[in-house]
């Protein structure tokens, strides 16, 4: 039995601040991907909500909620919250809905409204929430993302000017996309002269916070057949592991990593696109484009090691070879990445997902990765959560 | 009576004396440490352990990596006024083979550190909560240390 899916039409509301409620944003993503499909809302056996922590409690059931907007009409719903994983654990329930026979159309939405400014946490004396106990001691995200640049540079002999290069590399492929927030086309000097974050991190090398809408409508292969037309792109692999003990890298929210002193050590961000490849049976080298989580432009140089473009110490010679640029050999973050969206985080994996079907599609216009095949997602967020997704046409 | 002028900002994580060390676990089963304790079940998947000592963490170690903190973070850190830039250092403890974050001691800039460098735990006022200081760890580089 195939484990494919066929992606049958995507949507998406674009990026921005625009601090209206994160339902409109997913009803007109719904509406888009429907549209794209050519499928009628009603026709929708099962709805998937990516859900979101800062709306309240109709984000906590964000399934049902954009259930309720696009109208009541029997679906069997899901929601899932993974932090940044959330839309991809959306679409795994999804496809396991459609793979196990439950339903032949299935509709995965994630939406966000953001609050100005860091994420934080909820209030109180509260140790035992490792969340809390960071942000209490000054531990912020962008403190995470400057640790690992920090560590590229003395290893790899990593430069400011490289983490600029991939802003500059994402500014250009996001100025072509009208998702976006961010659509300027950055000089280095602008970049280099932003406001320091957390050293060597400025302002313009780590990703904005946004609003922002994603949907996908799947089914199985059989009813794609049936529909006729193009055929659709697939689904091949949806990775959503968790870390593996010891998991010896700083994550977010930990103070501290696993000890290693029993347990071997291991690398989440590499378990999850190894994991993608194997359940596909799709290697890097078949890749035609990547998106992946530019949270700051110097994460990018590590997904290109973790999703395996290259050895460890080698992406900024990828880099500085054009090969992940637009016209490059393998193009990376063709959408503008997080550099030119910001993130909203239960929408962002399927942003990204979004992505792979018009470029697979050959409709992602000026920004169109030649006789792109296939694709892959990268992503990872808080409390262990990640995930990578295959796409293939 | 009056409170004591200095207090541990997150209780029972940190010894307070002279030469302060992390308070961490160790599985009675099979030897993995824990930071914060852990005082149930083992996470070592393959270990039915649960029963643990409590261990007090080696307070020298090896940087693994460092930045700092130019924007004040949002509550629950307790900002001073005006805001104060700070450095952050992740270490690496070699017994334990775990990484553990914190601030840089006061005065020490992102300028003065590098990876490898050999780094001790200090005791430092996080915030001041009325009269009394509220204390954290800190990472210090080591005089004399590499």
């Amino acid at each position: 039995m195939s484990r494919e899916v066929a992606v049958l039409g995507v949507g998406m509301h674009p990026w921005g601040k625009w601090g209206r409620n994160f339902v409109e944003y997913g009803v007109h993503a719904a509406r888009a991907a429907l549209a794209d499909a050519g499928i009628a809302w009603k026709d929708v056996q099962f709805i998937s909500g990516a859900a979101t922590m800062r709306c309240g409690y109709p984000g906590y059931v964000a399934g049902a909620t954009f259930a309720q907007a696009l109208g009541w009409q029997g679906a069997q719903v899901n929601t899932s919250y993974a932090a940044c994983a959330s839309g991809s654990q959306a679409l795994a329930a999804a496809r396991a809905q459609i793979l196990s026979g439950g339903c032949d159309v299935a509709l995965v939405v994630g939406a966000d409204t953001t609050p100005k400014g860091f994420l934080a946490p909820a209030a109180g004396y509260r140790p035992e929430d490792p969340d809390w106990v960071r942000f209490h001691v000054g531990i912020t995200n962008p403190t995470y993302f400057a640790l690992y640049a920090r560590r590229r540079m003395d290893l790899y002999g990593a430069t400011v000017d490289d983490f600029t290069a991939v802003k500059l590399k994402n500014a250009a492929h996001g100025a072509e996309n009208p998702n976006a927030r961010y659509r300027k086309r950055f000089t280095a000097e602008e970049v280099n002269t932003s406001a320091m974050v957390a050293d060597p991190l400025r302002l313009l090398h780590v990703c904005a916070t946004s609003d922002g809408g994603a949907a996908i409508v799947l089914s199985s292969l059989d009813y794609a057949r049936r529909r006729g037309g193009q055929a659709a792109p697939r689904i091949a692999a949806i990775s959503t592991v968790t870390p593996r003990f010891a998991s010896t890298e700083v994550e977010m929210p930990d103070i501290a990593t696993d000890s290693a002193a029993v347990a071997a050590g291991h690398s989440f961000r590499a378990s999850l696109a190894a994991r993608a490849y194997e359940e596909a049976g799709i290697g890097p080298a078949d890749l035609s484009l990547a998106e992946v989580y530019d949270l700051a432009a110097s994460m990018e140089l590590d997904w290109y090691e973790y999703i395996g473009l290259c050895k460890s110490g080698e992406a900024e010679g990828l880099l500085r070879s054009g090969a992940t640029s637009l016209g490059g050999r393998i193009p990376v973050n063709a959408s503008g990445g997080l550099a030119c969206f910001g993130e909203a985080v239960p929408a962002q994996a399927l942003a990204q997902v979004c992505e792979l079907v018009w470029q697979l599609r050959g409709q992602a216009g000026a920004r169109q990765v030649q006789d792109a095949r296939v694709g892959i997602t990268a992503n990872q967020g808080l409390f262990g959560h990640g995930s990578a997704v295959l796409v293939k046409r | 009576m009056t409170a004591p002028q200095t207090a541990a900002a997150i209780q029972g994580w940190y010894t307070l004396d002279d030469r302060p060390q992390l308070i961490g676990s160790r599985c009675l089963t099979c030897g993995t440490y824990f930071f914060p304790r852990q005082g149930f079940f083992c996470r070592n998947p393959e270990c039915p352990g649960e029963t643990f000592a409590e261990v007090k963490l080696s307070r020298t170690g090896k940087v693994w990596s460092y930045t700092n903190a130019c924007y004040q973070p949002p509550p629950p850190y307790v900002a001073a006024v005006p805001f104060v830039p700070f450095a952050i250092a992740a270490v690496e403890l070699a017994a334990e083979r775990m990484i553990v974050l914190g601030q840089v001691s006061e005065g020490v800039d992102v300028a003065d550190l590098h990876v490898g460098m050999d780094m001790e735990l200090v005791l430092e006022p996080l915030y001041r909560d009325g009269g009394q200081e509220k204390l954290i760890w800190k990472w210090k580089p080591v005089r004399g240390g590499q």
